[in-house]
Parts: C-alpha cells; structure tokens; sequence
C-alpha cells in the first residue's frame, strides 16, 4: 500500500487548483463576451428581444448552478453533441457568468445619469458613438468593482463541477481523501487554497469599491 | 434527429417531488432562522466594537469586544471566500475525524446556518452602520439599556432597510442547498436525481427540479418582500 504524504497530498491538491483556474478563466471571458453582447442587444431597447434577455438572466439567476450543470451534461447529449465535462462544465459556467454580467453591467449603465445619454443625442452622436465616448468610459468605473466581485462567486462556483465529474480542486480532494482516509486535513486544506484564491481578489473588490465611493462622493 | 420528451414519466414520481420540495422549504426556513439571528448578533458585536464609548466600566469589555471583532471578521472572511460544497463536505466528512459525527440533514442545516450567517452578518452591518447617532442618544436619554436600545430603537430600521438584500441572500442559499443532495440530504434536487436513476429521464426530470427551483425563488421572494414586509416590519415607511 501507498503511504501519501503531507506533501503528495497538498502538492496533488495544487496540481488540481490549476484546472479550477482554468476553468474559472474560461468562463470568466467567455461569459464576459456573451454578456457583452447581451449588453448592447438589451441597449438597442427592442421590446421583445429585452423580454428575452430578461428571462433568461430571471432563468439561470432563478436556479442552482448545479441544476444547470447537470441540465448541461444531459441535455447537450440529447442534441447529438459529444460532452465531455470540460464542454458541459465550460458552457454551463459560461451562460450562468453572462446572464450575471449583463445584469450587473446593465446596472452600471443605468447608474449614469440620463442627461449624459441626452447630451450625446443632442451633439448628433450615433447609437455606437455615443456607447462608446459618452456611456460606457462613465459605466466602466462602476463596473469594476462588481464585476471582480462577481469573480469570486464564480471561482467557488467551479467547485460544483465536481458533481458531474470535472476533475479540479474540489473533485480530487474527494478522490484523494478518500484514498487517505484524512478527509479532515484534505478539505481543510482545500478550504485554504480556495480562500489564498478568493480573499486576495475580494479584498481587492472591496478596496476598489470603497476609492469609487470616495471619488464620486459630493464635495 | 429525433428527441421525444416524457415529462410524465417524472410526474409519475410527484410524491418524491413532493417529499424533495418539502425538504428544499424545511432547510431553508431553519437555517433561514437561525442563520439570520447568528449574523444579526455578530453583526452587534462588529458594530459594539467599534462604537467610541468613554464610559470607563465599558473599557474593561471593550478589549474582549477588539478580539471577538477580529474573529468575527476572520470566519465571515472565511466562510464568504471558500465555495458552499466545500463548507458542506468538510462538516460532513471532515468533522467525523475530529469525533462530530453528524447525519446528512443535520450537516446541512449547519453548513447553510454557518454560510447564511456570514453574509447576513455584512449585510446587517450595513444597515445598522446607517443608524443616526441622535437615535441612540435618545435611546440612552430615556434611560434604555443598550441591549434594549439595541432591540428597539437600532435593530428593526437597520433591517427594514437592508430586508430585500438579506431576502437575496436566503434565496440564494435556497439554491445552494441543491448541493445537499451530495451527501444525501433529500431535498429537490436529490429526488431529481432519485427519479433521474429509476427512469433513465435525466433531462426531463432536472428540468422539471430547475423550473421548481424557479418557482420557489419566485415565490419566496414575493412572500417575504410584499407580505413579510407588511407583517415583520408593521407600520414602518420607506424613506427612499
């Protein structure tokens, strides 16, 4: 019998972080572009297409990540298209992290002010002209803090990929405690390595957060 | 390509739906319960410590406050930056080594306190950081005790002001508790899976679990904004 180590099992836990690393930058600019997207459509304000992004953002905010991880893996299936966890874990994390951007990004849009929007109008400025010089360089502060925020939520939400058998942090510390009977040590370690990930950008949302409210408040 | 659905083939099986929904509601309302007090006191605790006092009886309690301060923001810190299915695994199958044995339902309810408390704790926090001083000055005018100047005069505008963020909160550990299903808690999402495995209907019968979850958050949500805001928090104004 293999004795594991202290070591063979952190250095085996570390190994497996990079997958949920990957993974979280996979879906973290995949959603970002679809979410974009989803963006500028809700900004066209054409009453049925806005409907729909609405249900969709009500739909994947309204459910468990989990609900939507499985309804990915077994439902991909049905449509003839091969699924390995890494496309159904991909796409499912994806579309979950674009229908929070949207909302959050659509929330930004909405905090400047209207006369702003007006003004642009006003000058002559075309609908992208006016998206890009006046709007958007105003939103993107606003945005960053959430948006960082947001991350966090969907690094800890990779960890649900374990249950339809992506193999990253949380999967192999499964695996490897049950293997060393140490399910103590394993996932107290894990807790650590999710939280060495986590705090540092959590920390940074909060920082970020708090010189926007410093600089935007009235003097 | 031909895919033919048999969603009656799950609603064949609305008794485990049933039992499943049962379970979601039992442990959201618990550990809503309990979740919710545990961060409305350490949300006071937080505020308490950092409250200026030259009251030189109080000196003495104030360095015990400093240390719970640290420690309250250390486990918030904790818990609000490691995923819930990790929390959940750890109690569940890390606790037993240290001799805490305990069955799936009651790790669940646990775990969902333990994450619930976290968050609510910042959000309370918020709310009560809000309070006008003057409030609280009046509340010791008229001879209150802190503990009743806390019940009375600060508690209930701090969380009617923050209630639809903390209304969020709970629904989202609604939803998180899919997860319990793992360690076979058998709630929604567990019956989803029972039902998945005796009819071979995956995705007919995750679907129909996902639109029940939707329906609960829906709900949920409308019950505690329009109702619960009329009952919990009666005869109180909006001043936004």
């Amino acid at each position: 019998m293999i004795e594991f180590s202290l070591w063979d099992i952190l250095r085996n836990l570390l190994l497996a972080t990079r997958w949920t690393l990957i993974l979280s930058v996979i879906a973290i600019f995949g959603g970002g572009l679809i979410g974009f997207v989803l963006l500028i459509l809700r900004l066209l304000h054409i009453k049925p297409l806005g409907v729909m992004i609405n249900l969709y953002v009500e739909l994947f905010q309204g459910t468990p990540l989990l609900m939507q991880l499985f309804l990915f893996y077994f439902g991909l299936a049905l449509f003839g298209i091969d699924t390995s966890v890494w496309i159904s874990a991909s796409a499912a994390l994806i579309l979950y992290a674009a229908a929070y951007l949207t909302e959050i990004w659509s929330g930004c849009i909405r905090a400047v002010p209207k006369g702003q929007s007006l003004a642009a109008k006003s000058l002559g400025l075309n609908f992208i002209q006016e998206l890009k010089y006046i709007i958007f360089p105003q939103a993107y502060k606003l945005s960053i803090a959430p948006t960082v925020g947001f991350l966090v939520q969907l690094i800890k939400g990779t960890a649900l990929t374990s249950v339809i058998g992506f193999v990253e942090l949380t999967k192999s510390a499964s695996m490897i405690s049950n293997v060393t009977f140490k399910p103590f040590l394993v996932f107290s370690s894990v807790a650590l390595i999710y939280f060495v990930i986590c705090f540092p950008i959590s920390w940074l949302a909060t920082r970020i957060e708090s010189k926007m409210n410093l600089n935007t408040s009235p003097s | 390509m031909n895919i033919a659905f048999d969603f009656w083939a799950v609603f064949e099986q609305w008794p485990l739906l049933l039992t499943g929904v049962a379970w979601t509601l039992g442990l959201t309302s618990l550990s809503g319960i309990f979740g919710l007090s545990l961060g409305v006191v350490m949300a006071w605790a937080r505020l308490e410590a950092v409250r200026p006092n030259h009251d030189l009886h109080r000196k003495k309690i104030s360095r015990v406050l400093d240390i719970l301060d640290k420690l309250i923001l250390f486990y918030v810190e904790l818990i609000r930056n490691t995923p819930f299915i990790v929390q959940l695994f750890f109690i569940f199958f890390g606790l037993p080594a240290l001799g805490l044995r305990l069955s799936a339902e009651v790790a669940s309810v646990l775990a969902m306190v333990i994450n619930l408390s976290a968050y609510s704790c910042e959000i309370v926090r918020a709310g009560l950081e809000a309070t006008p001083p003057a409030q609280v000055q009046a509340g010791e005018s008229l001879g209150l005790k802190p503990v009743q100047i806390f019940k009375h005069v600060v508690l209930p505008p701090a969380l009617f002001k923050v209630w639809p963020a903390l209304v969020s909160q709970i629904i989202i550990v609604m939803l998180g508790s899919a997860v319990c299903g793992q360690i076979s808690t058998e709630e929604l999402s567990y019956s989803a899976n029972l039902i998945q495995s005796r009819n071979f209907r995956a995705f007919e019968s995750f679907i129909t679990a996902a639109f029940i979850y939707l329906l609960l958050s829906i709900a949920i949500r409308w019950l505690l904004n329009k109702v619960g805001r009329q009952v919990i928090f009666k005869g109180m104004v909006s001043h936004d």
